[in-house]
């Protein structure tokens, strides 16, 4: 995938090594800082590593937003287990396409954020979940960990100094499901991707009921950072509570789509205009779908926020995986809703009885909606279908699915209304289904 | 004890052991939380959300069947947030649902109606196609019906951890979900139907009942099943003097639900086509159709002859008739023909057994036990195929309280998977001494063993057991539903009922059927002449049979008795557990073996000798004659009841040679399989199947 031009906003911390010739490989990276943060973690203690991960303010990338400090800091060191390190490259939520590029341009930034993991809790295997699709970055990645291997930071003697840490690829099969922490776990085990029940949480019975830290592509990239240049300096960079950068995938009808790595609190109407360079053709901003598909959007007017996990929770949203996906005037909100719909309908795993029966019915709803064949009474249905599998679900999939579409509804319910009584899409001139 | 938890549901406090679920504490006190997925025994899955309750303290509704009770906790399961949770659960399980109701087998005893019922949804708000796949049939006893499918995985479970055999799964995702066979389009499994009981839903039905009846129109007997040694419950659903199903959902009796393919399905031998229904005599060399009356006047004219000039009885009986019959035909053989030539077919080593344990007590294995127990020795013997039941108790046990099971035995066998130890050997035996230190370790040790075992060996491995230092019981392994009463009844040669000495030798089945001189072969319930043949070329051949049995073909009489499922009694299991056999239906034409003893007898002028043939009154007799098994009906008609221990030399040896197991597996029992249309439908297709593979 080819990368974007960057931006003279950005705070290039993750990424300040994309541009360079052939960044993927150790040579490069070595060159660079490379595999130093290792060799500072060697002489750090494991609570040291883990302090100064809390202290750096670093939250989990993934979407959540768990602050990933505490959560290493749950990991019963003195258990008998072998502790293993997980790193969740399944990235498939729609509008995000960071994960890719840390893989593909630096990789080896990722390892040695792995390998520090791995010092922090004592672990001495580490494994790369990678999604299915992304085929050729196993290879990719393989490669790399060759690298690692013949430079001596993985292995039995890792930077020489007698500890053991060894790194793995895994591929996927194919689940956006799997990117949930406890259904990668059981997929990496080799079963049906379907989500655990927690707790226990992978902390504690994580891969093979061990001990495991799990964490997105990006967690794991900021390490190396973190323990490099401390953690006041990263959280420097961000705002209250949310240290470091962040990568943005920035999509949708702007004039500069791509990914951005932008400082933890950063505008997002300045995101959209300055970096984004502007709507497309001079076209008016409709919405805003700030951290990826399951993250309820925002109106044009409620898009003067600070790109941090509490900012944009205050306004009831997420800033989720960091897929900013910006929608301009011509957009149909009903199809919105719909494609987003039938991402979920396909994707759900089918274990729990309100996801998958929600989704798959919201889908063949709103598909008759947008064709023009919706009655009043289903804006209400749709609605309350969503309602009924908001918080009801087994994992987050479900929820991920209800909550945009309840914003959806909330805030265009006149685009909905717009859809009755057998009227065109106002958005297509494609002549609609008429309802008999 | 656990630790003991105070907490509150919908204002009752309770107290529970500490870990109890909240769901399994509200059901144990009488309040109601709906749940699909949820199944005891059965590992955890909060995939139905019907079980959400308000947790005081908890942003978001808490699944109930996940949630361990904690101290101070306060649930409600009464609200109105509750109300409409479990309502739209319902709303989407109905979204797909077929709503045929009307034509299928569950309706009337369906959970999902229910629920519906008590929780609502009874509207429909869709209005887009229902998706729909086409009805599977995966074997002659499964057939999945995907639409009703609810996917609360109760049947993958059941399959996987209950059996053991994990043929079931899921394919695809999403709302395409759907459970499917191991063999892509066909099941290769133990065919149990534990997956069609479990079922809450219509989604997997039986072969056999599907289509057949609805639900209230049946009455339902609870009886023992007569195939195996394993003693299993089996409630038979009987509409107009017919069989329907067989099932044990009420989860009475010794097994639980637990039923295999025999138990559940395995009845419908009763009325095969063949089925005797009218007494025969041999006529010009042929077998004829004749009345009681005249049958029974042709054996009583017969037998007084052979008795009146002191001729040579043989009397074979059955290892499926009920312990009345047992006692009653040895009775009649002993007390009135003045025989001890009475015998049946051996399938275990039972009396070796009690005499080497004489003078202790206890020591006989419960099925219970196979559940409770801590440690397990299972020897020469192939558990989950020969005693399905026995293998189900250890595979919970494991399960549920990680038992320690051992297996020695010749070839592979299912309880390899989650032994601690596995040794393959024909000689058993010699194989005990190197497991030693790990089972005189364990702190107590269950040790089922099976025909290879016998004679001197079955006192080798008590003397064995006793060197453990440490609690030892025994099951002995035998192989069908009353194998242990009839050895209790003293139907063989050198026992009296309760294995006291008979004092006169009496002849044992090959010795009968070698004797040249034998005057009279009476034969209940058995088919000794089906690989053998009688040296008496001219003795008088009476069988009283089901069936047209190779034996009855050679007989001068043949008198068609009733199953097992026709009549009224009791029968000993393996572990030595009485239970009672409860008359389910009738057939034609056919009499309880225990009524036609009673008539020849009657027939002979012993009625007064031989008293009423009334199985209550044949039981009392019992009770107060028989070693062990003085127990009051009514506790046996409330549950199984162990015989209590013999407890003192039997004092006569047991000739091993005539020990022998059928080794019956899952799918075959004897002359009953052989007349079983579903289970000779099950082998045939396993034939087929093996073969275009």
């Amino acid at each position: 995938m080819p990368y974007n031009q960057p931006n003279p906003l950005e705070v290039r911390v993750l990424t300040r090594r994309f541009a360079l010739p052939n960044s993927h490989r150790i040579e490069t990276y070595l060159a660079n800082d490379g595999y130093k943060a290792v060799e500072k973690a060697l002489g750090m203690s494991q609570d040291e590593i883990i302090g100064e991960v809390k202290a750096s303010g670093l939250r989990g990338r993934g979407g959540a937003g768990f602050p990933t400090g505490m959560k290493w800091g749950f990991v019963p060191r003195q258990s008998p287990k072998p502790k293993y390190i997980m790193v969740n490259a399944d990235e498939s939520e729609p509008g995000t396409c960071k994960d890719r590029l840390l893989m593909e341009f630096d990789p080896h930034q990722l390892i040695e954020g792995v390998i520090i993991a791995g010092l922090a809790v004592g672990a001495e295997q580490g494994y790369i979940y990678i999604r299915g699709e992304f085929r050729y970055l196993v290879e990719h990645m393989d490669r790399a960990l060759a690298e690692a291997y013949q430079r001596g930071f993985l292995g039995s003697n890792i930077a020489g100094s007698g500890k053991t840490f060894h790194l793995a690829t895994h591929s996927g099969a194919g689940a956006y499901e799997c990117g949930e922490e406890s259904a990668l776990l059981e997929s990496f085990e080799g079963k049906r991707g379907n989500p655990r029940i927690r707790p226990p949480f992978p902390a504690v019975a994580g891969a093979y009921q061990c001990p495991t830290i799990l964490n997105n592509v990006e967690t794991f990239c900021a390490v190396p950072a973190i323990i490099l240049s401390g953690a006041a300096y990263f959280a420097g960079l961000g705002s209250p509570k949310n240290g470091g950068t962040r990568l943005f995938c920035l999509s949708g009808h702007i004039n500069k789509p791509g990914v951005y790595e932008l400082p933890m609190g950063f505008n997002l109407m300045r995101m959209i205009n300055e970096v984004g360079g502007g709507m497309r053709g001079g076209k008016k901003l409709k919405a805003v779908i700030p951290g990826g598909s399951s993250c309820p959007v925002l109106k044009a007017d409620e898009c003067d926020v600070n790109m941090d996990f509490d900012s944009v929770a205050a306004i009831k949203s997420m800033l989720g995986s960091g897929g900013v996906v910006v929608m301009d005037e011509d957009t149909c909100m009903v199809k919105a809703a719909l494609r987003i719909m039938r991402f979920y309908a396909h994707e759900s795993c089918g274990w729990c009885i309100p996801c998958r029966e929600g989704t798959t019915w919201l889908r063949k709803l709103l598909q008759r909606f947008h064709d023009g064949m919706g009655t009043r009474s289903d804006i209400i249905l749709i609605g309350d279908l969503s309602k009924n599998m908001l918080g009801r679900t087994f994992c987050p999939l479900g929820d991920a699915a209800a909550m945009p579409t309840i914003a959806f509804v909330e805030k265009f319910r006149d685009e909905f209304e717009a859809h009755l009584d057998g009227k065109p899409c106002p958005y297509e001139k494609t002549n609609r289904l008429v309802a008999a | 004890m656990a630790d003991l938890v105070k907490f509150t549901i919908d204002g009752h406090e309770l107290e529970v052991p500490a870990g109890t679920l909240v769901i399994e504490a509200a059901k144990k006190n009488g309040i109601e939380i709906p749940s699909f997925c949820y199944y005891e025994g059965y590992s955890l899955q909060a995939a139905c959300r019907m079980c959400l309750v308000e947790v005081e303290k908890m942003p978001k509704m808490q699944v109930a069947c996940t949630l361990p009770a904690m101290p101070g906790m306060v649930v409600r399961t009464d609200t109105a947030q509750i109300h409409a949770a479990r309502k739209g659960t319902l709303e989407f399980l109905l979204g797909n649902h077929p709503l045929d109701c009307p034509v299928c087998d569950k309706g009337g005893e369906c959970e999902l109606q229910d629920m519906v019922f008590r929780y609502g949804a009874g509207e429909s708000r869709f209005t887009e196609m229902k998706a729909h796949v086409d009805e599977q049939q995966w074997s002659p006893v499964v057939f999945y019906d995907g639409p009703r499918c609810i996917l609360c995985f109760r049947c993958v479970r059941a399959c996987e951890e209950g059996m053991g055999v994990a043929a079931l799964g899921v394919v695809n995702r999403g709302g395409n979900s759907l459970i499917a066979p191991n063999m892509v389009d066909h099941l290769n499994c133990d065919e149990c139907g534990q997956c069609i009981d479990i079922c809450p839903v219509g989604a997997l039905t039986s072969g056999t009942y599907r289509y057949q009846t609805r639900p209230w129109e049946m009455e339902h007997v609870g009886t023992v099943c007569t195939h195996c040694s394993d003693g299993c419950k089996t409630t038979l659903g009987v509409r107009q003097d017919e069989i329907i199903r067989g099932n044990n959902r009420d989860r009475s009796g010794i097994n639980g639900e637990f039923l295999c393919i025999k138990g559940r399905y395995a009845f419908d031998f009763y009325n095969h086509a063949e089925r005797l229904q009218s007494p025969m005599v041999r006529v010009n060399g042929k077998l004829e159709a004749t009345s009681w009356s005249k049958a029974l006047e042709t054996i009583a004219k017969k037998f007084g002859e052979v008795k009146a000039r002191g001729g040579k009885f043989g009397i074979v009986g059955s290892n499926h008739t009920s312990n009345e019959e047992n006692f009653y035909l040895q009775k009649f053989g002993r007390e009135c023909l003045g025989t001890n030539n009475i015998d049946h077919k051996r399938t275990g080593d039972v009396t070796t057994l009690v005499d080497a344990l004489s003078g202790t007590s206890g020591r006989l294995a419960t099925t219970a036990d196979l559940y409770e127990k801590k440690a397990f020795l299972v020897i020469g013997a192939d558990l989950a195929l020969e005693h399905p039941f026995l293998a189900f108790q250890l595979r919970a046990n494991f399960r549920h309280h990680a038992a320690h099971i051992y297996t020695v035995t010749e070839g592979p066998v299912r309880e390899d998977d989650y032994a601690v130890k596995s040794v393959r050997t024909p000689q058993t035996l010699e194989a005990l001494p190197a497991l030693a230190t790990a089972l005189a370790a364990e702190p107590e040790l269950v040790i089922l063993f099976g025909d290879s075992v016998k004679g001197e060996d079955v006192r080798k491995l008590v003397a064995f057991g006793e060197t453990l230092g440490i609690a030892v019981s025994y099951c002995p392994l035998v192989d069908y539903s009353n194998s242990r009463g009839a050895i209790d009844m003293g139907l063989v040669p050198e026992l009296l009922p309760g294995y006291h000495a008979s004092g006169k030798p009496g002849m044992n089945v090959p010795e009968m059927l070698a004797a040249a001189d034998l005057d009279a072969f009476w034969v209940v319930g058995e088919n000794p002449l089906q690989h053998n043949k009688l040296a008496a070329k001219r003795a008088f051949i009476v069988v009283q049979d089901m069936f047209l049995t190779e034996t009855a073909q050679l007989a001068d009489v043949v008198l068609p008795s009733a199953s097992a499922y026709e009549k009224n009694g009791t029968v000993t299991n393996g572990c030595g557990e009485v239970q009672r056999l409860k008359r389910a239906v009738s057939t034609l034409g056919t009499k309880p073996d225990l009524e036609i003893i009673g008539l020849i007898a009657k027939e002979m002028g012993f009625a007064g000798q031989m008293g009423p043939w009334l199985p209550d009154t044949v039981y009392n007799e019992i009770r107060r004659t028989v070693k062990g098994y003085d127990i009051p009906l009514p506790m046996v008609t409330m549950g199984a009841q162990q015989t209590m221990p013999v407890n003192g030399r039997v004092g006569v040896q047991s000739d091993p040679a005539l020990v022998a197991s059928a080794h019956e597996n899952l799918f075959t029992s004897g002359t009953l399989g052989r007349y079983s249309k579903i289970l000779n439908s099950v082998i045939e297709r396993k034939a087929v199947k093996e073969t275009h593979q």
